[in-house]
């Protein structure tokens, strides 16, 4: 594939995606700094180098399925009668993820950029960007900063004079965190309720309106202008071999800095969290953290040692980069309150198509209830753990396995948290 | 039913899709702007705007968690209480709330001031805990400060 672990890695790291400019969400500001100069390069380029570029750098969707972006691209049709159409997910929904509201904030351009490299890329004319409903402050910084790149003529009609047209228009969401994921996106988009799709068929076969249809994620978008303006030599070189390039690393929670940090995949989480971060309030001790966003799988602060924010780092400790929305835990919190909060989620956003996911997560969420209230039984963890595995790959969509992971991970890592809330057993005297 | 302004929105709005069913989300939000919320009057008028079945937007509406089917209160307050907000005291702020103005979490009061609801995560973990009214954002909160914010939204 790409780079060999072995090879020389970059080292140093200055903020891409967010950088430490005043005013950089201008696009005055944003053309001084080299703003738009990516696209001109793509311009010259094919449009079948300028995915390739993507698919060397080993770019992998930042939306949390790790999705190699590039070959993401080469499933769009070459020859078709009809219409192409690129969605860009920007919903961000998941509990413990908030980078894309940071890129809609402070570098919108570089995200518009993105989009139009890969239009041309994919010889796409309409682009839909789509934003979670209450992120309605930022689809109006949004749609300011589209109407600047219109005006200055990188959205719309023959694009810097290349010829090339796209247009870009954001789409607006309303509450429902299942649009999130990509089939149901489509849906919505369409205007129907937000109820994900069977596959196959595969959106670059049968995607929105029943035309070739690629979905990617904002963040994963804002790499593509720095992939083609530095080369995939280098991109490939930044971070994690397997994983590169730079990534939005949003920590909340128990920490003293909480916020949303750019720096290269493959930092270990005890740097996130004590060095970006700022370390625990108190001085206190990691109990548990969540590393990717409220699916992906917790983990026992005491194990945290050598985990590394890529995919491969965190797959191999049990768990995965999901969004890299970072949940951190201290020693004093109730873990049995933070999976019944969390399952509590999953159950409002079930979006009632499959019985094992509509149905299981009120359950789950039931029972988990029993825990915190005291009154579980010492069966119930087992049968909280049986239900989970009946959810996960049982429906159409991932948000069953979404709801399942918490659950089953919080059991076999903290058992004893669960044990501990059992109401003691009581003996039925027989008179 | 529709302003003269919001027609025109909807005019520009078909050049944007292939199909008129597209507009569901954007006209009822639209709509919501201009009512306030979503009534069922609002919907049938919608739908024969839109040449769709009055169902299809009663399920769109219905789905959504964002469109209101009642109006709220004057100031609509959207506490969220997931696990990051959670984590740094939304509890309290729930609990401020409630006992300030009488009320519980998905009620409004009577004077039509306040409506007070529990949302999911909305994407302000960094700065938590947080609530909403209407597309502004208070980040970052702690009881005084509630208390100032609600002085001045008075």
């Amino acid at each position: 594939m790409t780079a060999e672990p072995t090879e020389e890695r970059v080292t140093h790291w200055d903020r891409i995606i967010l950088p430490d400019i005043r005013n950089f969400h201008t696009i005055d500001v944003y053309l001084a700094n080299g703003g738009y100069k990516a696209l001109k390069k793509a311009l010259e380029m094919k449009p079948e180098d300028v995915t390739d570029q993507v698919k060397k750098s080993n770019l992998r969707g930042r939306g949390g399925a790790c999705f190699p972006t590039g070959l993401k691209w080469t499933f769009m049709p070459k020859q078709t009668t009809k219409p192409k159409y690129l969605c860009v997910n920007g919903d961000e929904s998941e509990p413990g993820t908030f980078k894309d509201r940071e890129i809609f904030e402070r570098n919108p351009h570089l995200l518009i950029e993105g989009i139009v490299i890969a239009c041309y890329a994919m010889g796409i004319t309409t682009a839909y960007l789509y934003i979670r409903g209450e992120y309605g402050k930022w689809v109006r910084m949004v749609e300011k900063a589209l109407m600047d790149a219109y005006t200055n003529g990188f959205v719309g009609q023959n694009i810097c004079g290349s010829g090339f047209s796209t247009n870009i228009y954001v789409h607006k969401g309303a509450g429902a965190y299942i649009c999130g994921e990509e089939s149901a996106l489509m849906n919505s988009l369409e205007g129907q309720r937000g109820y994900p799709r069977v596959k196959p068929p595969f959106p670059a076969q049968n995607g929105v309106w029943g035309c070739p249809t690629t979905i990617n994620n904002v963040e994963t978008l804002a790499n593509v202008p720095v992939i083609i303006d530095k080369g995939w030599e280098w991109y490939s070189k930044v971070g994690a071999a397997k994983h590169p390039g730079p990534i939005l690393v949003g920590v909340s929670g128990h920490v003293n800095r909480p916020g949303v940090y750019e720096m290269p995949t493959g930092e270990p989480l005890l740097e996130i969290i004590y060095r970006y971060a700022g370390g625990i309030p108190g001085d206190k001790a990691i109990k548990a953290v969540i590393p990717g966003g409220s699916s992906t799988m917790i983990l026992r602060g005491d194990q945290l040692e050598g985990i590394r924010m890529d995919a491969e780092s965190l797959k191999a400790a049990g768990s995965s980069v999901g969004t890299a929305g970072m949940i951190v835990m201290d020693e004093d919190t109730d873990l049995i309150k933070v999976i019944t909060r969390i399952s509590k989620f999953y159950y409002h956003e079930s979006c009632g198509q499959c019985t094992p996911c509509r149905e299981g997560t009120g359950w789950l969420w039931k029972i988990l209830k029993r825990f915190e209230t005291g009154q579980a039984r010492k069966t119930d963890v087992d049968l909280l753990m049986e239900i989970a595995n009946n959810i996960e790959g049982n429906t159409i969509c991932a948000l069953g396995d979404a709801a399942a992971w918490p659950v089953q991970s919080m059991i076999r890592r903290f058992r004893d948290e669960f044990e501990k809330r059992v109401v003691a057993e009581v003996e039925t005297a027989v008179a | 039913m529709f302003t003269e302004e919001n027609l025109k929105k909807v005019e520009e709005l078909k050049k944007r899709y292939p199909t008129t069913q597209a507009l569901t989300l954007p006209v009822l939000w639209l709509a919501q702007e201009q009512f306030g919320y979503v009534s069922e009057e609002t919907m049938k008028y919608v739908a024969n705007l839109l040449h769709v079945p009055f169902g299809h937007i009663l399920g769109v509406v219905s789905f959504y968690t964002m469109f209101h089917r009642e109006p709220c209160g004057r100031h609509h307050l959207e506490v969220c209480t997931n696990v990051s907000c959670m984590l740094r005291g939304s509890d309290q702020i729930v609990n401020h709330l409630e006992k300030k103005l009488g009320i519980k979490m998905g009620e409004t009061t009577k004077d039509k001031r306040w409506t007070l609801s529990e949302v999911e995560c909305m994407g302000s973990c960094g700065s938590a805990p947080m609530f909403a009214v209407g597309e502004e954002y208070y980040e970052n909160l702690s009881i005084d400060k509630v208390d100032q914010i609600l002085t001045e939204l008075k």
